[in-house]
């Protein structure tokens, strides 16, 4: 019954939309002519290949850095930390023209490497999280019985972190193949994927059929991952010792040596963009200068604006409070409701888990066009409300909440639930006394995380946000939109801003990470 | 009676993990539940303590029925085997963690803690974290814990299994005093006979889901209900009555049942020696059959006398 809550946010704010779009675009029948066309095929071809090269450049650039914030006991770790997530949540368009600046031309090399970009974090994060807690005497054992330090790593780490590794690509995957904002820049017309196709046709062609039809095909294909995702993870149920992180991490020794400096480069290669966009923010054809901040005061050049720069922060930090808070209540709702169906050994369980993925992997656009359809039907006047971008990006942020919670959640031996239980804690009190403590730390990383996604989320909040209220991705969009050497100071200005705020919300999170220890 | 199990069965799909078990333990009792793994003693315990749904039947307490109570208001202890100590909690805070969850303010439950810390042997330990505890620590630490509420019933599922045996020994002992001292109601589940006989007041022996044979442990161990049970509780060789002197009915052998003895009535060829610390273990020939005997470490010829030692015989039925 439990399992209803989030199946409801689900149905109303996902499910409902999206469907409306899809039928929309079967009565104009338009889905057969896109199967038969080839180069629907070509499309699908060129969605699931770059997606796939670039899960696997961001699961082999994350795992170094997993094992370094997992493992190592270093100096300038929380650098490194809050640098990984960084990338995460820029607004795709920005680091479509920053790596833009690498490859003029755009191109293939250019979408998968600027797609990992992205999402090194993700598998960064999560690999390394259940890292972090999981037993290191297995593997001394292992190098005990005889196998090298590489040997160790593959036949007993790599396995236990098979999970999260798994669950990481997962996620990567679904974001490389309906990302949208970095392949519509660097792609352009000449490489589309069917997210970028479905914009194109939705919004610059208006052709809906076509375009649901497109997104009927992307549907399809996602959830199919997704259930090959839920089949791989149904052996997850590996019981994990979970222990404290002083006490497993230690300074690196001999060869691991080289997996530090392996995950420094990757550092070093995620932040080069990043102080490319700072540069450029303050660099003018005059010299240095700080024109693009000081304009964020202004509506742009000519009012390309409705709302000056800074009111459109303020307005960003909100809505992505709003949408965190949502998210975050769905989310740690589901997973709790998860491991507990999971325990008594439920379908409900899978489905809910699959369902949960969804949005992940539908197109935002979808999503975003959607509610404009949608929610007229709702009672008030819903489609002009300012609930509507919160609970668009909830749903964007709710997945990322549910997949970071869930392993260590699952890893918390049911035994010592039930004895708290047998000392006199109620079920809520148990949550409160046994879990809460031991998946804190998730809880507020996954919190975090939520909220800086929130912050940059883009694809449905520009179908959504109403002009005098946008948020700052939306406005960074516009600005670059629009001619002007003060409007794209401007949009860079707004960018590094973005970015400050984001390495803030990360520094605070990991400053909130204390070692819980004694009573309270 | 104070606990009390009427007919009790749990089903896991088709298979029943235990089959219409019928217990009761006194106020003040230690029953121990012993049988080899996967015989569905710990489903039962975990039945009792509300952890489980018996497909069937009651666990009453004082008379009335525990059905609609769940786990956290049944007022009973478990310790689990590998402790379960809560690793965010310092072992103070383990302990005191009952006492919390039943508003004991915080100068009593100070108080209690550190008397029950003692109580357990580990003075000084409260401000310890518990991932720092050696294996054996833990295990007191847990039956602190479990302790520190005043529980009306104690469950312990394997508490010692999962320590070294030294340290098992001298833990059964330490448990069997602080049971009886505190007159705790307790119900101890088991594999190891050696810690149920040292623990308990009864035995309840269960095979298969059932409970076959319940009784002081001297009773249990004398005369086990039958051939499988008898050769759980460490008899290896059936013979008839008469062979010991009995007029009717069959009796098992233990390890130790004939001693090498001049003056004994059995004769034998020893087949084989293996020297132990103290003694020596034979192997011997009795009338074309082979059995188990213990000798002195002095010279023993290849023709032995034998005595029977009726300690190590076991009456079945």
């Amino acid at each position: 019954m439990a399992a209803l809550l989030p199946l409801a946010f689900l149905g109303l704010f996902f499910a409902w939309p999206v469907l409306a779009i899809l039928s929309l675009g079967l009565r104009e029948g338009g889905v057969l002519t896109a199967l038969f066309d080839g180069e629907t095929w070509e499309l699908v071809g060129f969605t699931l290949g770059q997606a796939a090269a670039s899960t696997v450049v961001a699961v082999l650039a994350g795992l170094p850095v997993a094992f370094v914030l997992a493992r190592c006991r270093l100096r300038g770790l929380g650098v490194v930390r809050a640098a990984v997530m960084v990338p995460f949540v820029l607004p795709t368009v920005v680091v479509g023209l920053a790596f833009r600046t690498f490859w003029p031309d755009g191109g293939v090399l250019s979408i998968v490497l600027a797609n990992a970009f992205f999402n090194v974090a993700v598998v960064a994060r999560t690999v390394g999280g259940l890292w972090a807690h999981t037993d290191r005497r297995a593997e001394d054992a292992a190098r005990a019985l005889g196998a090298s330090r590489p040997r160790a790593f593959l036949s007993v780490v790599l396995p236990a972190l098979a999970p999260a590794i798994g669950s990481a690509a997962a996620v990567v995957f679904l974001f490389c193949a309906t990302s949208f904002g970095v392949v519509l820049v660097l792609g352009g017309s000449r490489y589309r994927t069917l997210e970028t196709e479905i914009y194109l046709r939705t919004v610059e062609l208006f052709d809906l059929s076509g375009a649901a039809a497109l997104s009927l095909l992307q549907f399809a294909a996602v959830l199919a991952v997704l259930v090959l995702g839920a089949l791989a993870r149904r052996r997850r149920e590996t019981a994990l010792s979970l222990r404290g992180r002083e006490e497993l991490a230690r300074r690196p020794s001999g060869g691991e040596w080289y997996v530090v400096f392996a995950a420094l480069a990757v550092v070093v290669a995620l932040l080069t963009p990043v102080v490319g966009l700072i540069t450029r923010s303050l660099s003018t054809r005059d010299g240095w200068s700080f024109a693009g901040y000081a304009a964020l005061a202004t509506r742009g050049d000519r009012g390309t604006l409705a709302v000056t720069g800074f009111d459109a922060a303020l307005n960003s930090v909100r809505t992505a409070f709003d949408a965190t808070l949502v998210a975050l209540v769905v989310g740690v709702f589901s997973a709790v409701v998860l491991v507990g169906l999971r325990r008594s050994g439920g379908r409900i369980a899978e489905v809910l888990d699959t369902a949960l993925m969804l949005p992940l992997g539908v197109s935002a656009v979808t999503v975003g066009f959607g509610y404009l359809v949608t929610m007229d039907a709702l009672p008030g006047d819903f489609r002009t409300s300012p609930l509507l971008v919160p609970l668009a990006q909830a749903l964007v942020v709710t997945p990322l909440i549910v997949r970071m919670v869930l392993p260590v959640l699952r890893a918390v031996d049911e035994r010592l639930r039930q004895a708290a239980a047998t000392l006199g804690a109620s079920p809520l009190r148990v949550w409160r006394e046994v879990d809460l403590p031991l998946v804190g730390r998730s809880l507020a990383a996954a919190a975090g995380f939520g909220y800086v996604v929130a912050l940059g989320e883009f694809g449905a909040t520009s179908f959504l946000a109403r002009p005098d209220a946008p948020t700052l991705p939306v406005v960074i969009a516009r600005l670059m939109s629009r001619p002007g050497e003060l409007n794209s100071q401007m949009a860079y200005a707004s960018c590094a801003l973005l970015m400050v705020v984001t390495v803030g919300c990360v520094l605070l999170i990991e400053r909130l990470r204390v070692p819980s220890s004694g009573e309270f | 009676m104070a606990l009390e199990l009427e007919s009790i069965t749990v089903r896991y799909g088709q298979t029943a993990a235990v089959s219409d078990v019928s217990l009761s333990v006194g106020d003040g009792e230690v029953v121990a539940l012993l049988g080899p793994s996967g015989c569905g003693k710990s489903t039962l315990l975990r039945t009792i303590a509300g952890l489980e749904k018996p497909s069937s039947g009651f666990v009453r307490w004082d008379s009335s029925d525990l059905a609609g109570v769940p786990v956290h208001r049944r007022g009973f202890g478990l310790v689990f085997q590998d402790g379960q100590l809560f690793p965010h909690r310092s072992v103070a805070g383990n302990v005191a963690f009952g006492l919390r969850m039943h508003r004991v303010d915080r100068e009593e439950r100070d108080k209690k803690v550190l008397s029950l810390l003692e109580l357990v042997g580990l003075e000084g330990y409260a401000d310890r974290r518990v991932t720092q505890l050696s294996g054996g620590e833990q295990q007191r630490v847990a039956l602190a814990r479990a302790l520190a509420p005043s529980p009306r019933l104690l469950l312990l599922d394997e508490p010692l299994s999962a320590l070294d045996r030294a340290l098992r020994e001298q833990l059964a002992v330490d448990l069997a005093r602080l049971l009886r001292e505190a007159q705790t109601t307790a119900l101890v589940v088991t594999h190891d006979h050696d810690e149920a006989f040292t623990l308990a007041d009864r035995v309840a022996i269960m095979s298969r889901g059932r409970i076959v044979q319940v009784g002081p442990p001297a009773e249990v161990w004398s005369s086990p209900v039958d051939v499988e049970t008898a050769k759980f509780l460490g008899c290896n060789k059936f013979v008839p009555g008469s062979f010991v002197g009995l007029p009717v009915g069959r009796v098992g052998l233990r390890a130790t049942a004939l001693r090498v003895d001049g003056a004994g009535p059995l004769e034998g060829t020893v087949l084989e020696r293996v020297h132990r610390r103290d003694h020596v273990r034979l192997l011997v020939e009795i009338d074309g059959e082979e059995y188990e005997a213990v000798g002195p470490m002095s010279e023993i010829g290849d023709h032995v006398r034998l005595e029977i030692d009726l300690d190590g015989v076991a009456r079945i039925g």
